[in-house]
């Protein structure tokens, strides 16, 4: 093919984005760094410290598929096994994913997007950042101490029983969830108070609006969170016996505390993401939305609705039939508002003038994997089919087609997409599309199977398990390590890339969104001078010049 | 529709209520996989067909991109909004159907423990990991744990329920055939979560009737088990033996005679007024709560004297305690009944008070 | 006296002042929910055990109760009052009234200690330790176990709040705050204010009712 390997869509010289000074990557040495209030450097930190957990957690799952590849043991003993399991879940949901795009893209583009200089609390950005890393500190601390075998959901009275170190890691998650909290606040208060002059709530771009609304989960749901786990540490220390039947407590109460966070909490992990696709699509289609209020609305429909459909979980858990239909019911509701956004994304397609780039063939998966996760779901909320599934396969395929297929898809899109913005050069494209079709690949092996596995009626969180079902798991498992294996190539791009790279101008895919106004990487205030905003981020009936020309008038 | 069912790898269907369940995840199925190809399809025909064919000028302007009318918008939303709807509305017609029991089950006390599965049946054997029930019978399943919270799952009757601690939940289901159904645990619980597996074992009616006989002398592996020689009492008589064993019987009379607790003629399933207001119906579960913490829904009118059992009855007693009180359901119609004016204690069948019955309190 | 700063990303103090206020109300939210939780639980535990609740209420002595109920209510008090007193410019008025609900503070936990300490010896103790004779039940177990949860939750953010409050009364001679630009002061009695509040549903819950 003799193509170039990338076509870069903008001819637009440099010099039409005004001088500036030196970016905010440079200068200030490592206190520069460390004791910085610019949002644009904590959300690098937060890269950094974000990618080792998804390294780490993503080690425990290729262990534990390693495991998994014949039905008695293979490599490790059940306790062994039973710690794995529980360690994924923790690393991969609380370090992870919830901090991922959020406290890494949000950080660094959300106030650009508002055309801000900073975030509303810068110090309390920076605390943000120390208390993650405290957090994280003390769930590892526990982790190898000999950490826990509760599985990431901590249901009593096991918990409360378990031998083991609970209590270190639970008190981490809550350390970890002010994080959260905080993050959330400053989000809100940025994007209600900080939006530069012409920057209506119609004009702000779609991936604020999904941070915005994701912020309303995290300040509302992570406190419930934080009490729950911190009161199953408090009872295993003490033996207080809240949830515990043979002290009088009511199992089954934990578990509504816990899903009331723990539900609305993926919503954390997927609303980031789609803010990422509907920023992506419009990009690449070079076309506006096609609608650009049902993607707004949407996200705080989800949000808001999120809050209601926690019983879900608990299906077969003993609550009544009443509740559980009022669940079943709510649940579908929530799927409508993602079914809107999908719609959009695709009506967006047409008519476009579409360039076939990396973050669009992340597009691709994501739009595939989502659906078939998000109608799954749909499946699950049917509850009597939810029967024969819950805590089977079926359910663990189901949320990582949404985790992983979804937001894990959205995060190395996002990570492709802002790429040349954060750090001013080109990655390779033909390594990025050869990974986002390797990812896409290994993913489908991986969870597929487990699909099937589920509706053969192979439970989740299984050590051995009967032997029919073993060639199953060893297509999971090969999926499992070409997915891991892809996804480090992937980084590995970008990170050769910084080196390496071409140089990126100020808006390399001809976007009409604001934060490619400025140079890339951007100056430590964000903008130049600050641009003129009188027209929305989606206008691409305008052409490159009109943009430039009216953002910095002469 | 089998191919369907092999091609989806879903186990056989071995319960009365599998097959419409599997006609509902059938319908789930395919129109989600129908949508999701067809979007996925959609999608890939824009891609090629608004394909970039050359790279923009600057001062290239673009035509805005045509929004949906809203009238389609709103068409696909409420279309989707129906079908999803229907699909609860049947999902959730058969989750009552699948938890709310037919009068006339064969019952099995189930009780779950680390790491194995206890079956006590109303003749009197037990069973260890492996249930044996009749074909064709309904059979209600009344399950606690003795630790933390299990789930009961058999994939081939499309069956699952959580087993908790400190309650009783029950599930039920009819097996078409014989054959052997597996049991998994389906509730993370420990160590050997993965292999606190059983078997289902539906017999013919008269190899059940067999299995009976042989006083739950069944399959392998049940070493608690009676051995088989006969007169193994049943499960109600040796709850009479547990009464008189601990004490029950000087609290409670068994044929309706008004003493320090409430008679056991006629209480179960009967409406029980309670202390702190309300009544409640006097089942396996009440039985069994008021054995644990007798304080906790007190029968009105009597004292809160009786000492708890938890951690005295065996759980074996305690589905002997329950089973004799059952089988106390009908009391004589010739036995006359002494009741004080001021106690109310309805028992079915019972000649109404007598106004002038007096009793000195005990 | 230092001119307050205005940070980069504020177009006017104004600006700044607003959305200082409005980001606490925003952690106020979290805290609230964060209560809430502990609320659910004991209203659910209240349905299930109701006649060993209502026992459990009556032993427990609603003197302490009521007590901590008027020092906090009066906290509250003076606390407003200093935020008069600061929009006015009295800025030392302002200072010494902090100090007072600070002190109120106090006393609300040394009331609290004394009543732990006749909990201990009365061995109204949570969860295994209970050897409470005057609720010796089942629910009188779970009603003194979410008793010392809550409280003692409370306590931890009355502890936090006297904190905040000496800190903000340390910087009033220190000019941070002015008549007519001070949100932190504000925040701090907000976050006062709000222990108050979370006091004024723990207190009918667990001592009237």
């Amino acid at each position: 093919m003799s193509a170039p390997a990338y076509r870069e869509q903008s001819s637009i010289p440099l010099e039409a984005v005004p001088p500036t000074e030196p970016s905010y990557l440079d200068g200030g040495g490592l206190m520069g760094w460390l004791n910085t209030r610019d949002h644009k450097r904590i959300g690098i930190m937060f890269y950094g410290a974000v990618l080792a957990m998804f390294v780490l957690g993503g080690s425990f799952a290729l262990l534990l598929r390693l495991e998994l590849l014949t039905p008695d043991r293979t490599i490790m003993d059940a306790n062994t096994y039973n710690r794995l399991f529980t360690w994924h879940g923790i690393v991969m949901v609380w370090l992870f994913l919830i901090p991922s795009i959020p406290n890494i893209f949000g950080n660094f583009v959300l106030p650009i997007q508002i055309g801000a200089r900073d975030l509303a609390f810068p110090r309390l950005n920076l605390a943000s950042f120390y208390v993650y890393l405290a957090g994280s500190a003390i769930v590892l601390g526990g982790l190898v101490l000999g950490g826990t075998d509760t599985g990431w959901t901590f249901y009593t009275p096991y918990s409360e029983t378990t031998p083991d170190r609970l209590f270190p890691v639970v008190f981490g998650i809550f350390v970890v969830g002010v994080s959260s909290i905080f993050t959330g606040i400053n989000f809100i208060a940025s994007v209600h108070m900080l939006r530069a002059k012409g920057v209506h709530w119609r004009r702000m771009p779609l991936f604020v609006w999904s941070i915005y609304a994701t912020s309303i989960i995290l300040v509302l749901a992570t406190p419930v969170l934080g009490l729950s786990v911190l009161l199953v540490g408090l009872d295993h220390v003490f033996h207080l016996g809240l949830f515990n039947p043979a002290s009088g407590g009511d199992p089954v109460l934990f578990q509504h505390l816990f899903w009331f966070y723990s539900h609305p909490a993926v919503y954390i992990m997927i609303l980031p993401a789609m803010g990422v696709i509907s920023e992506i699509v419009p990009t690449f289609a070079h076309r506006r939305p096609a609608s650009y209020n049902a993607i707004a609305f949407s996200a705080l429909g989800i949000a808001l609705v999120g809050f209601l459909t926690w019983g879900h979980h608990m299906f077969v858990a003993g609550m009544s039939t009443i509740d559980s239909g009022i669940f079943g019911i709510l649940s579908m509701f929530v799927a409508i508002f993602s079914a809107i956004k999908t719609f959009t994304w695709v009506a967006t397609l047409y008519r476009g003038d579409i360039s076939f780039n990396t973050p669009l063939l992340y597009f691709f998966g994501f739009l595939f994997l989502f659906m078939f996760g998000g109608m799954t779901g749909v499946a699950v909320a049917t509850q009597s089919l939810d029967v024969h599934w819950h805590d089977t396969y079926f359910v663990v395929a189901h949320f990582h087609f949404i985790m992983v297929g979804g937001s894990v898809t959205a995060f190395l899109a996002a990570a492709h997409y802002w790429y040349p913005k954060m750090f001013g050069r080109l990655y390779s494209e033909r390594v990025g599309l050869l990974c986002a079709t390797a990812v896409f690949i290994g993913f489908v092996l991986t969870f597929l199977p487990q699909f099937l596995l589920g509706n053969a009626g192979m439970p989740r969180r299984y050590y051995s398990y009967p032997p029919e079902y073993q060639w199953l798991h060893v297509l999971a498992t090969g999926g499992a390590w070409l997915l891991g294996f892809s996804v480090l190539l992937a980084v590995g791009n970008l990170i050769v890339s910084l080196r390496y790279g071409r140089r990126a101008t100020a808006n390399p895919w001809d976007s009409r969104s604001y934060e490619w106004l400025t140079p890339s990487p951007p100056p430590p205030h964000n903008f130049p001078e600050t641009p003129v905003f009188d027209r929305g981020p989606y206008d691409y009936e305008l052409s490159q010049e009109e943009v430039y020309a009216r953002a910095y008038p002469r | 529709m089998d191919f369907l069912r092999k091609l989806l790898f879903l186990p056989e269907q071995a319960s009365t209520i599998a097959k419409e369940i599997d006609w509902l995840h059938y319908s789930v199925i395919l129109i989600t996989f129908a949508g999701v190809f067809l979007i996925t399809g959609v999608s890939a025909v824009f891609c090629i067909l608004y394909r970039s064919r050359r790279p923009r000028r600057p001062d290239e302007r673009r035509p805005p991109g045509p929004t949906p009318p809203l009238w389609a918008e709103i068409g696909l939303i409420a279309g989707l909004f129906a079908l999803f709807v229907a699909w609860w509305g049947v999902g959730f017609w058969q989750y009552v159907r699948l938890t709310e029991p037919p009068s006339d089950t064969y019952d099995v006390y189930v009780s779950a423990k680390q790491w194995m599965w206890k079956f006590a049946y109303p003749s009197g054997s037990h069973t260890i990991n492996t249930l044996y029930v009749p074909e064709q019978r309904p059979v209600k399943l009344l399950m606690t744990s003795r630790d933390v919270i299990h789930s009961f799952f058999v994939p081939e009757f499309r069956l699952k329920f959580d087993v908790v601690p400190g309650r009783y939940h029950s599930v039920w289901f009819t097996a078409t055939k014989p054959g052997a159904y597996k049991i998994l645990c389906a509730e993370y619980c420990g160590t050997d979560h993965s292999r606190m597996r059983g078997e289902v074992v539906a017999l013919t009616a008269s190899d059940f009737d067999r299995f009976l006989e042989q006083d739950g002398g069944g399959g392998p592996g049940d070493p608690e088990s009676m051995s088989a020689n006969a007169s193994e009492p049943s499960l109600s008589l040796r709850g009479q033996t547990a009464a008189a064993k601990y004490g029950c019987l000087r609290c409670h009379s068994v044929d309706g005679s008004p003493h320090i607790g409430p008679t056991f003629l006629g209480l179960f399933n009967a409406r029980v007024p309670l202390e702190h207001g309300g009544e409640i119906v006097a089942d396996a579960a009440y039985l069994t709560e008021s054995m644990m913490d007798p304080q906790l829904k007190l029968h009105r009118g009597y004292g809160p004297v009786m000492p708890s059992y938890l951690g005295y009855l065996q759980p074996g007693e305690v589905s002997a305690l329950v089973e004799m009180i059952k089988s106390l359901r009908h009391p004589p119609a010739s036995a006359p009944l002494q009741l004080p004016a001021n106690r109310t204690f309805p028992i079915p069948d019972a000649p109404p008070l007598r106004p002038n019955a007096q009793e000195s309190s005990p | 006296m230092p001119a307050p700063i205005l940070g980069e990303q504020y177009a006017s103090l104004d600006r700044q002042a607003v959305t200082l206020r409005f980001g606490m109300w925003l952690f106020l939210a979290s805290e609230l929910l964060l209560f809430s939780g502990l609320f659910v639980l004991y209203a659910a535990y209240r349905s299930m055990y109701r006649h060993d609740f209502v026992e459990a209420v009556h032993s427990n002595t609603m003197a302490y109760g009521t007590a901590n109920t008027y020092v906090l209510l009066t906290s509250s008090f003076t606390v407003a009052l200093a935020v008069f007193n600061i929009r006015r410019g009295a800025l030392r008025a302002a200072m010494w009234l902090v100090l007072a609900s600070a002190a109120l503070g106090v006393t609300f936990l040394a009331i609290k200690a004394v009543e732990y300490g006749v909990h201990i010896r009365e061995g109204a103790l949570p969860g295994p330790y209970y050897h409470f004779a005057d609720a010796a039940t089942l629910g009188g177990n779970r009603f003194y176990t979410l008793y010392w949860v809550t409280t003692g939750a409370h306590a931890l953010h009355v502890t936090g709040g006297i904190g905040v409050l000496l800190w903000t009364a340390w910087h009033v001679p220190r000019g941070r705050y002015t008549a007519g630009y001070h949100p932190r002061f504000e925040n701090a009695t907000l976050y006062w204010h709000f222990v108050d509040v979370m006091w004024l549903f723990i207190w009918p819950i667990y001592y009237l009712v």
